[in-house]
């Protein structure tokens, strides 16, 4: 049945900015459930000293930010949100203009680092972190859910894009993402954790990875070869012995997940989007 | 092993710490990154003098999060060294003796550290919160115009460091790794 304008749902631009300012206020100060669960039982299963102390201490500054209300990581991100918008909901107001008010808010109000240039070469500060990086997908329903991703950039700028040949197959992915995830080393404070885009175009590869780091790292890919694939990677991934922080250990990655589409005949593009242990993300509905 | 270590820092100090320590820093550290190099460069190219005293000096790469009511600092987690390695050389040759940072450091960096018998130390990335809590006071040198980038004088108490490179040029960011996959 086809619903009128006046059946839809209304949203305002200013629930919208009141419920962004409050995600980047949230994600910045506590860790996913996922994320954290997988701190505390690596830090458990660490056989090497120095990184067990070492992600010993990561979940004491876990501690720390929620007593002392501090972000977890000084580097606050550039804020990424995805909006998974009803098709039946009519948004009363600028749809953009409202998330970045409500990122522009939730980074002053939250005491929030600002890290983002105007532009990419000749670099001034926009002083109050936006824009945000919006993507917007259309779904069934009459809901507005916003999840904000700030992602920091020692971990961001270690990722890597490929146009692989079909013939290089798994093991072609295989190879490339262990490379990007050795050539990062240190730089993406690992514990990381791993989105990887496989298939579509050169631009939809890459927004598949960042979209990988949505899922909870504890839920595996529902299609079997994939989830077989992705704990394939993780533990090659940690047997690279890059451990905590870079200095040694098992646990290099605390998770990975896939994401595919359907490509083109002629080729097999991948994405690694490399994230670091404060891997933050929160979500709400309106 | 795990080393106390207190300001003014002698190089005597330093030397007996190895890639993979531990330490736990107090006293006064300033903090510099990407733009303040950049001018205290600017500085040296010029003669003039720079903002603090560099001989013995701590230097922390870190941008941290604005104060919240109550606190004397945010989350003040170190950033990647990397991008400071174009200066750091000359600064350990005109006397800097502790970096503190994350990440690795160029060839060039780990000659610099070796010909100054200086320590390069990895705070622990990510843990902003953590490196907060051990700072005791924060005074603003200089350039406050750079914002969370500004030079500030530290006064920090048991700040938990690893040795990331020691006076030798050992680097844990290889020795580590390699012991740990030799003892599989
Ligand atoms: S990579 Fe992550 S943990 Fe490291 S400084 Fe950046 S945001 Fe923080």
């Amino acid at each position: 049945m086809e619903k009128g304008y006046e059946t839809m749902k209304t949203i305002t631009a200013q629930q919208i900015t009141d419920l962004v300012a409050h995600l980047c206020a949230d994600a910045n100060r506590r860790l996913p459930e996922d994320i954290e669960r997988a701190m505390r039982a690596a830090t458990e299963s660490e056989p090497w000293p120095l990184a067990r102390d070492t992600l010993c201490d990561l979940c004491t500054n876990l501690g720390a930010a929620r007593e002392r209300d501090l972000p977890i990581c000084q580097d606050t991100g550039l804020a990424c949100v995805f909006a998974e918008l009803g098709q039946d909901v009519h948004v009363e107001g600028g749809f953009l203009d409202a998330v970045n008010e409500g990122v522009r808010r939730g980074y002053e109000d939250g005491y929030l680092r600002k890290s983002v240039v105007a532009d990419p070469l000749r670099r001034v500060n926009t002083e109050d972190n936006t824009p945000a990086a919006v993507t917007i997908e259309l779904v069934p329903g009459d809901q507005l859910k916003l999840t904000v991703i700030p992602k920091g950039f020692g971990s961001e700028n270690m990722s890597r894009l490929a146009m692989l040949k079909p013939a290089d197959g798994v093991e072609g992915v295989k190879r490339f993402v262990l490379d990007a995830v050795r050539a990062a080393g240190a730089n993406p404070c690992p514990p990381i954790v791993v989105g990887v885009g496989i298939g579509g175009t050169f631009d939809k590869v890459a927004a598949l990875a960042k979209h990988a780091l949505l899922r909870p790292i504890d839920q595996p890919h529902p299609d079997p070869y994939y989830a077989a694939l992705e704990a394939e990677l993780l533990e090659e991934i940690n047997r690279l012995g890059i451990g905590p922080q870079g200095f040694g250990g098992r646990t290099t990655a605390l998770g990975l997940c896939i994401e595919t589409m359907p490509t083109h005949v002629a080729g097999l593009p991948v994405a690694v989007n490399i994230s670091c242990h404060v891997t933050r993300r929160a979500s709400g509905i309106l | 092993m795990e080393y106390r270590l207190q300001t003014p820092i002698t190089k005597e100090q330093l030397s007996p710490l190895r890639a993979g320590d531990r330490v736990l820093l107090s006293g006064t550290v300033y903090t510099a990154r990407d733009a303040a190099h950049k001018r205290m460069a600017e500085l040296l190219d010029e003669g003039r003098p720079l903002p603090f005293p560099l001989p013995g000096s701590v230097i922390y790469y870190v941008g941290p999060t604005p104060e919240p009511p109550g606190c004397v600092i945010g989350s003040a987690g170190p950033t990647t060294s990397g991008r400071m390695d174009a200066y750091s050389p000359r600064l350990l040759d005109l006397g800097q003796s502790v970096m503190i940072g994350k990440g690795d450091r160029s060839p060039a960096v780990i000659d610099a550290i070796r010909r100054n018998a200086a320590v390069y130390l990895a705070a622990l990335g990510g843990a902003g919160a953590l490196m907060s809590a051990c700072v005791q006071s924060v005074r603003i040198v200089c350039w406050e115009d750079l914002g969370c980038e500004a030079v500030r004088e530290l006064q920090v108490r048991d700040m938990p460091l690893t040795v990331a490179i020691d006076s030798l040029g050992n680097d844990v960011y290889k020795s580590g790794p390699a012991a740990y996959l030799k003892s599989l």
